[in-house]
């Protein structure tokens, strides 16, 4: 991958190759912070900054990592990080890290920071890799966002915190679906962009052997 | 006794690590074609849960809070660095002993232990266990029980999707579509046994 020009490692992970929904990488911490704009921000945010100083980093020291304990080093590279962005969330928005409990501990395990200093900071120069992490957490970051944006507008009718739809207990009109604040709701929204993303990029369909898919075929043929 | 079961019924279904945290996720859906690879990275989750949670506890009150083994200072923020320590190290280790001892069991697990390393159900876990302030034997059951909810999550969903390649699903949802789909309703499922407690 050494000839990837600096436009194709900005756009590229955005939509071509988003690392959530075509490459299913870090997804683990992203669903819980997504009930709300406000944490799903302050995730992404926190997210693009170790993706991007992680790939910076492990690009710099790429000659001179021993490849036989490289997942070690990049671990500890990442992990430090990771230390980092929670003392200044701590110290500057300490009741969103508060809500955000483990899950900025968790961004070390998130393939996506691992991922990509692996496949791709370690063998491109630092400039590229600092744009191809910072190109992943933006792609990470919009279908948090994404999620968020319908999570909290249909499950409290707000946005930032901010009302938008009145509910019902508050003399409005809107009745707040409250299924979207649980768990399943993160699941089938991501399924959903899944299915919205590949309805317009069809080259991305994964092509499993499909018994269903072969038996209409077959059926049609017969007919035929 | 009765303290722990609750403990252990809250960890495998109330709090189901996979579908109610979003935990392990990559695994979970990477793993889960076949009922059978499913179950063997479901075990090993469960292993490395049992070994590494009660560990991590152990460390955590006597190295990184505030006590007189340290000089009274607080190491917290050494926290995160420390547990991945330990769950690298501790998977190296099992891997080794495995080989060494129960080989049969080795090649059943081999795969999908390097694999636990960067697994989030894991480093939750042990997070949780921080936040939560569990005792040395809270944190053993709740490490065992995590991983018991893991196991058994990854194994249904993998028991689903050998059913659903039988069925005709749209292009586009084809593959993880789905997949989250189906996760989303087993979560549905599981949100049956919320408030539950012994």
């Amino acid at each position: 991958m050494a000839d990837v020009s600096p436009r194709e490692a900005l756009i590229d992970p955005l939509f071509n190759n988003n690392p959530i929904a075509l490459q299913v990488l870090g997804i683990c911490s992203a669903l819980a912070v997504t009930t709300k704009m406000e944490t799903a921000f302050v995730m992404s945010l926190a997210v693009i900054a170790v993706t991007t100083l992680s790939n910076v980093v492990v690009s710099v020291l790429r000659n001179h990592i021993p490849g036989s304990i490289r997942i070690i080093v990049q671990l500890t590279i990442i992990a430090s990080l990771v230390i980092i962005t929670d003392q200044v969330l701590k110290a500057f928005v300490y009741d969103i890290a508060q809500q955000l409990s483990v899950f900025v501990g968790l961004i070390i395990t998130n393939c996506i920071v691992m991922g990509r200093a692996e496949a791709f900071a370690m063998q491109n120069t630092p400039k590229l890799a600092a744009i191809d992490g910072f190109a992943n957490g933006v792609g990470y970051s919009i279908v948090l966002l994404a999620v968020a944006f319908f999570r909290e507008l249909l499950g409290s009718g707000s946005l930032f915190g901010i009302t938008i739809l009145t509910p019902v207990n508050q003399g409005g009109w809107y009745v707040p679906n409250g299924l979207m604040l649980l768990a399943p709701a993160a699941f089938f929204l991501i399924g959903c962009f899944i299915w919205a993303v590949r309805a317009w990029k069809p080259e991305q369909i994964e092509e499993e052997l499909h018994v269903g898919a072969l038996l209409e075929l077959s059926n049609e043929g017969h007919l035929r | 006794m009765e303290h722990y079961l609750s403990l252990a019924t809250k960890a495998i279904f109330v709090e189901n690590m996979a579908l109610a945290f979003f935990l392990g996720m990559c695994s979970f859906l990477a793993v889960s074609k076949k009922v059978e690879q499913a179950i063997g990275l479901g075990l090993a989750v469960v292993f490395v849960l049992a070994i590494t949670c009660p560990l991590n506890q152990v460390l955590d009150a006597a190295l990184l809070k505030a006590g007189p083994m340290v000089g009274g200072i607080d190491l917290g923020f050494l926290r995160f660095l420390t547990f991945i320590g330990t769950i690298a190290a501790a998977v190296q280790i099992v891997e080794m002993t495995l080989d060494r001892f129960m080989p049969e069991l080795y090649n059943a697990l081999g795969i999908f232990l390097p694999l636990i390393a960067v697994n989030c159900a894991i480093l939750g876990a042990s997070l949780f266990m921080e936040s939560r302030a569990y005792s040395l034997a809270d944190a053993t059951v709740f490490g065992i029980g995590s991983g018991i909810g893991w196991l058994l999550a990854i194994a249904a969903l993998a028991a689903i999707r050998e059913k659903m390649r039988y069925s005709n699903v749209p292009g586009p949802l084809r593959g993880l579509g789905i997949t989250f789909i189906t996760v989303g309703l087993m979560s549905v499922g599981f949100m049956a046994f919320s408030g539950i407690q012994l």
